[in-house]
């Protein structure tokens, strides 16, 4: 490493609302005013992971790390930068427990225990500067693809990696993408699903503002691999530093010749817009998400035909989510021996969960499927603060559940998942504590699926509004024997009878609150009493 | 003006009808929500019946078929920020402004909603007002926020 240093100042949603912004520019203007000058580049970076301790700012090469940066705090901060420097150890990151400052970002165990691919350059390279993205190897791989690989031979890569969708189902990417080359059509499109919808979940929104040509050079790839000539990425409303991010980086790709006519000189034409969501949770379903580009009500349709055959006006679609283009790139890159090297049997690579809760360290990780749920929490997030006591881990969203400690042991795979009666989902985790009612959590995802609800099978337009309020009651201590049965009758129905994910999973919640905290809900019930002490049963 | 603004808008479009949505989020940014005559000249403009447009517009959580406050807070009800809180930050909230979700002040000064989630659930709960995120909220700062006088939506971290 050279003397050269540089000052990262992180600009993720979560930092910019703590002032990032203004403490960029302010660093800027005081490191600049040094004198005698300082060679010392000071860059945004997207999002560095550690959001609960933002905002952050990094000095590399070392890695010093300082969290909770104030504007005051500049002046320290510059003047630490000066030759012969001390650090300002007072905005050092402290171990919760021990109390003591941990200088260097790389030894704060939250960092530590991570193995970071998706997120590599997240945080450390400018998301707003193409060359950067270059700097980190950036645009390699689709030139491999391009020029070294035949379409077939691509998807052959992806497919021996063992790459699954990381939108939360876990269908493997190389079979979805081998169909939509196979499936008959002129126009075919390559569709980014961006559409992260489900509560406590940001890992997509931080990669699209950390690491946007990584989403852009992964959906390349894809389209020089089915043949498709048209592109987009479909974010929902509630993002707009990431469709700012996002619309800087098609242009700049576009500028360097990765889009548009002939890219890279060879015969592929792809273009990419961006397409705004208008806040419809289910439209992260891919039939619902087609139809709103349709111009229609996002609602979804019956599968199959699948959209590899017949989606975006019919025409064969390829949908993924973020994370798994981002992950093309470095497989094409690497190989796709070096990408199956982490994971389990059947689930390889890495996932990226949003850790948030009551959890000691909250933010963005990236960890080695496979890794149980103990380490994440424990190791990697600090277990549960306050001196209080795990309940339940929630993974998946309003499609998932809730687990016990006893499952804390369990591997964190698409398939362990589903047997537990979660799913993987798009990478949400939250944290409970004791002080956390779990009848009320179900009330919770309940209240968000009934309003989410497209309508259109009766099963789930009125069985989800019905168990929210059998679910309302019982927290308010009217509930009635009995009660528990009909829930699971209308999971049942609602489960066989709903044409999309939405419905087939909306009792998720209510399963495994039931088969893992039956004892919260007969308390409520038979001695109207809230054990957690949240609901306010009269 | 708002039939000048209109055309100002269906200028950057080809007419075609798969353009409601993007068409119906500009006039809405525009004019703050959707307006019933902006929807039949909508309709007008990519040839749909106007019951296709409110179809549409009613579908979506993003579109508004009333006029909102000049400050628009969002109390986030993601599970973050649920489980840490977020009902109490919103009845804090409700009672401070005196409004209840989904409702605006008669003068147009506030509305208050709820959001699905924000994504800044490492710092929950949140809220947010017009653009600005502000994290970690106790009932007592989200009050603060809203007592100091002349707050537009600025500084609220």
């Amino acid at each position: 490493m050279s003397g050269k240093r540089t000052v990262h100042v992180c600009q993720g949603t979560g930092c910019i609302s703590g002032g990032a912004e203004h403490i960029l520019s302010q660093l800027k203007n005081s490191i600049e005013g040094l004198s005698p000058k300082e060679d010392i580049h000071v860059k945004c970076t997207g999002c560095h992971g550690f959001c609960q301790q933002g905002p952050l700012v990094v000095v590399e090469p070392e890695g010093t790390f300082y969290t909770r940066v104030k504007l005051v705090d500049v002046a320290e901060i510059t003047m630490s930068l000066k030759r012969g420097g001390m650090p300002a150890d007072r905005l050092f990151y402290h171990n919760p427990v021990t109390g003591n400052p941990v200088p260097i970002y790389r030894d704060i165990p939250f960092y530590k225990q991570q193995e970071r691919n998706i997120l590599k350059s997240c945080g450390k390279i400018d998301p707003e500067d193409i060359d950067d993205y270059f700097s980190a190897g950036g645009y390699r791989a689709i030139r491999k693809a391009i020029l070294e690989m035949a379409p077939d031979e691509v998807i052959a890569e992806v497919d021996r990696s063992g790459l699954r969708g990381l939108g939360g189902a876990g269908f493997p990417t190389g079979i979805k993408w081998g169909a939509c080359r196979r499936a008959s059509g002129e126009k075919k499109y390559v569709i980014c699903n961006a559409d992260e919808g489900d509560p406590g979940a940001f890992q997509d929104r931080s990669v699209m503002e950390g690491n946007p040509h990584s989403v852009i050079e992964g959906m390349i790839i894809a389209a020089y691999a089915i043949g498709a000539q048209r592109g987009f990425i479909y974010v929902r409303a509630e993002y707009p530093l990431a469709v700012k991010r996002l619309k800087i980086a098609i242009e700049q790709a576009g500028k360097k010749g990765f889009l548009g006519k002939g890219i890279l000189d060879s015969e592929v034409d792809f273009d990419i817009e961006i397409f705004q969501g208008a806040g419809a949770f289910v439209c992260g379903e891919e039939t619902a998400l087609i139809a709103s580009i349709e111009g229609l009500r996002g609602m979804p349709r019956m599968k199959p035909p699948f959209p590899a055959r017949s989606g975006l006006w019919g025409a064969p679609t390829l949908i993924n989510n973020v994370k798994t283009y981002a992950n093309v790139p470095l497989i094409i890159a690497n190989g796709s021996e070096w990408f199956a090297m982490r994971g389990t049997e059947k689930s390889k690579g890495t996932v990226v969960f949003s850790l948030t809760g009551k959890v000691a360290n909250c933010g963005l990780i990236e960890v080695p499927i496979g890794i149980t749920l103990r380490n994440i929490i424990y190791d990697i997030g600090g277990g549960i603060p306050d001196g209080k006591a795990f309940k339940a881990v929630q993974t998946g969203g309003p499609s998932g559940g809730c687990l016990p400690e006893s499952l804390l042991d369990m591997p964190v795979d698409f398939d362990s998942l589903v047997l537990a009666g979660s799913i993987m989902g798009s990478g949400g985790l939250v944290v409970m504590d004791e002080s956390t009612c779990m009848v009320d959590v179900a009330r919770y995802f309940l209240d968000f699926t009934q309003r989410e609800s497209c309508g259109q099978c009766i099963p789930c337009r009125l069985g989800t509004k019905q168990m929210f309020n059998i679910l309302n009651d019982i927290t308010k201590g009217q509930g009635r024997p009995g009660d528990i049965e009909l829930l699971l009758k209308l999971s049942e129905s609602i489960k066989l009878s709903s044409i999309c994910g939405l419905g087939k999973t909306a009792p998720n919640p209510v399963f495994t609150t039931l088969r893992y905290f039956r004892d919260e809900y007969d308390a409520h019930i038979h001695e109207k009493r809230c054990p957690a002490g949240v609901c306010s049963i009269k | 003006m708002e039939e000048e603004l209109l055309e100002e808008i269906f200028a950057s479009y080809k007419g075609n009808r798969r353009e409601l949505v993007p068409i119906l989020q500009e006039v809405q940014e525009n004019l703050g929500y959707l307006p019933e005559n902006a929807m039949s000249d909508i309709a007008r403009f990519i040839g749909v019946p106007e019951g296709h447009v409110y179809s549409v517009a009613s579908f979506y959580a993003q579109f508004r078929l009333l006029p909102l406050g000049k400050k628009r807070v969002a109390v986030c009800r993601g599970t973050a920020c649920h489980i840490r809180g977020a009902p109490q930050i919103l009845s804090t909230v409700e009672k401070t402004i005196g409004l209840k979700e989904g409702d605006t002040s008669e003068d147009l000064e506030y509305t208050l909603e709820t959001v699905a989630c924000i994504g800044c659930c490492a710092l929950a709960p949140c809220i947010r007002v017009n653009t600005e995120v502000a994290g970690e909220m106790t009932p007592e700062k989200a009050q603060k926020i809203f007592l100091s006088k002349g707050n537009g939506g600025q500084d609220v971290g």
